[in-house]
């Protein structure tokens, strides 16, 4: 089941896979990520790991009273907070995330291109090109809407 | 079913990976004492012209150690407002983001962790995971300082990361492959104008691209010149301002062992990773074994001292300008050179 499925994703699907590599299924492939798989359980467990011989080793002080509530309160430079902490930031950041998605989108469609320039050869060049330069014109609008002009 | 096959893999696949995990919790912490022992408190003193530490081990080595074993000890305070969950479990976040980073720095032709198809592109991915973690810390805390360090962070992060891709994009059209493996090989066989005596690594070719990178890995690191989120004179530290003991610690190995990663995938992209010029790899994949990790850590603290030097030395940008250098500066450069790399290859 799994051979079918991946066998469109398989690394010998491309024209640049040796044949050499081809004689093995599918495992090949999956093995690689079932590896990162298995090490972002890693990462999980060290930081465990780390934080459970800390947990031994720090004293734990449970004890609640007007001096030891002070300590969890939000540091603000000394000044007792007022207000909520979630407080309103600047609105400005949302513009700057939306011209992130236009990049980002930018990105995902030009890494396989970037991949398979030789295959794709002058026609996809120019047609990268042009699209490359229609993004770079949104940029142009947003730096003439003063979107990047805060002061 | 699909469980059973995946577990239904050959014995010698799990010890490899037993290995790996061994060696790979072993290094990754190794690599923030390095770089925290060799630039942070021996360079910067000496730029600086501060004492640092001398205390500790012959003359000051071990301090780093010390302080790890101080913040072991330390009480863990979460504040009364934070959101428990959210804020203990950002650092962890942020440590499993960099720890994946290293899954993909090849080493030797064969000793990498995970070979992926797509390795520069998953490093891309998996690095901003860490906003999320930021982000996570900056929320959770409940803190005006964290929220603004956060929001900050997180807007610096977003900007600087399409510089750094378009960077990479450079390379992989030079190299013609996602894979780290690939790509070293690509810089391995790779002739300046056909020449044989200019058997260059793509950094003579790429150099806009390999300072575009530079700059957003700088601006990555949240290290300066780029440390808005973490201005200490302002935001008391941003983000990681209600955090204390090993949770703080945490965040501070993920920056080192981050720091260090993205100066392998740099020294792997632009430096030629692991192989030196005009010893190849296909013929010399023993000697390799032995020579590539010499090789890699040598351009690692090669690029680690650029990225540390710069921070030593530049004052803070301010938030706008911060911004603008991303948008007006690092992003035209990468999509021009984007594209004479592009009409380049074509030609050739």
């Amino acid at each position: 089941m799994l051979a079918q499925v991946f066998s469109a994703v398989d690394a010998c699907a491309s024209t640049t896979a040796d044949t050499a590599a081809c004689g093995q299924t599918y495992s090949d492939f999956l093995r690689q990520w079932l590896t990162v798989a298995i090490f972002t359980g890693v990462a999980f467990g060290m930081g465990a790991v780390m934080l459970g011989i800390a947990a031994v080793l720090r004293p734990s002080n449970k004890r609640t009273g007007a001096y030891q509530n002070q300590k969890r309160i939000g540091y603000e430079s000394g000044v007792d907070p007022v207000g909520s902490g979630w407080t309103q930031t600047q609105v400005r950041y949302y513009i700057f995330a939306l011209l992130f998605v236009l990049f980002d989108v930018e990105a995902v469609f030009i890494f396989p291109w970037a991949m398979r320039l030789e295959d794709y050869g002058t026609f996809g060049l120019i047609e990268m090109l042009i699209f490359i330069a229609l993004l770079a014109l949104g940029l142009v609008y947003a730096v003439r809407k003063k979107v990047l002009q805060w002061l | 079913m699909i469980l059973a096959e995946l577990l239904d893999l050959d014995p010698a696949y799990w010890t490899t990976t037993v290995i790996k995990i061994l060696v790979m919790a072993l290094v990754v912490p190794t690599t923030a004492l390095i770089l925290g022992i060799v630039f942070l408190f021996k360079m910067m003193s000496w730029m600086q012209s501060r004492v640092g530490p001398q205390e500790a081990g012959p003359k000051g080595l071990l301090q780093l150690l010390a302080d790890g074993v101080k913040f072991m000890q330390k009480e863990d305070i979460v504040p009364d407002r934070a959101d428990r969950f959210v804020f203990k479990m950002a650092p962890m976040v942020v440590l499993v983001s960099t720890f994946l980073l290293f899954v993909i720095l090849p080493a030797a032709p064969d000793a990498v962790v995970a070979d992926l198809p797509t390795g520069v592109y998953f490093a891309l991915a998996i690095s901003s995971v860490s906003v999320i973690g930021v982000l996570m810390a900056g929320w959770a805390s409940a803190n005006k300082y964290a929220l603004m360090g956060g929001v900050r962070a997180a807007g610096q992060l977003i900007a600087y990361e399409l510089p750094m891709v378009l960077a990479v994009v450079g390379v992989v059209i030079q190299a013609g492959t996602l894979n780290m493996n690939g790509i070293v090989a690509a810089q391995n066989s790779f002739h300046l104008f056909g020449w044989e005596v200019l058997n260059v690594p793509f950094i003579v070719t790429q150099l806009p691209m390999f300072f575009v990178f530079m700059a957003a890995t700088q601006a990555e690191l949240t290290q300066p010149p780029f440390d808005m989120p973490v201005a200490e004179s302002e935001l008391v530290s941003g983000y990681t301002v209600e955090y204390s003991g090993f949770r703080f610690l945490l965040f501070f190995l993920a920056e080192f062992a981050t720091a260090f990663a993205f100066a392998g995938i740099a020294a792997t992209l632009f430096l030629g990773g692991y192989a030196l010029p005009f010893v190849d790899i296909e013929q010399y994949a023993d000697l390799y074994w032995f020579l590539g990790p010499a090789v890699l850590f040598g351009k690692i603290m090669l690029i680690s001292f650029l990225i540390f030097w710069v921070r030593f030395t530049y004052p803070r940008f301010r938030e706008d300008q911060l911004q603008r250098i991303a948008w007006k500066f690092l992003i035209p450069i990468s999509l021009v050179w984007l594209a004479v790399t592009a009409i380049a290859k074509v030609v050739w």
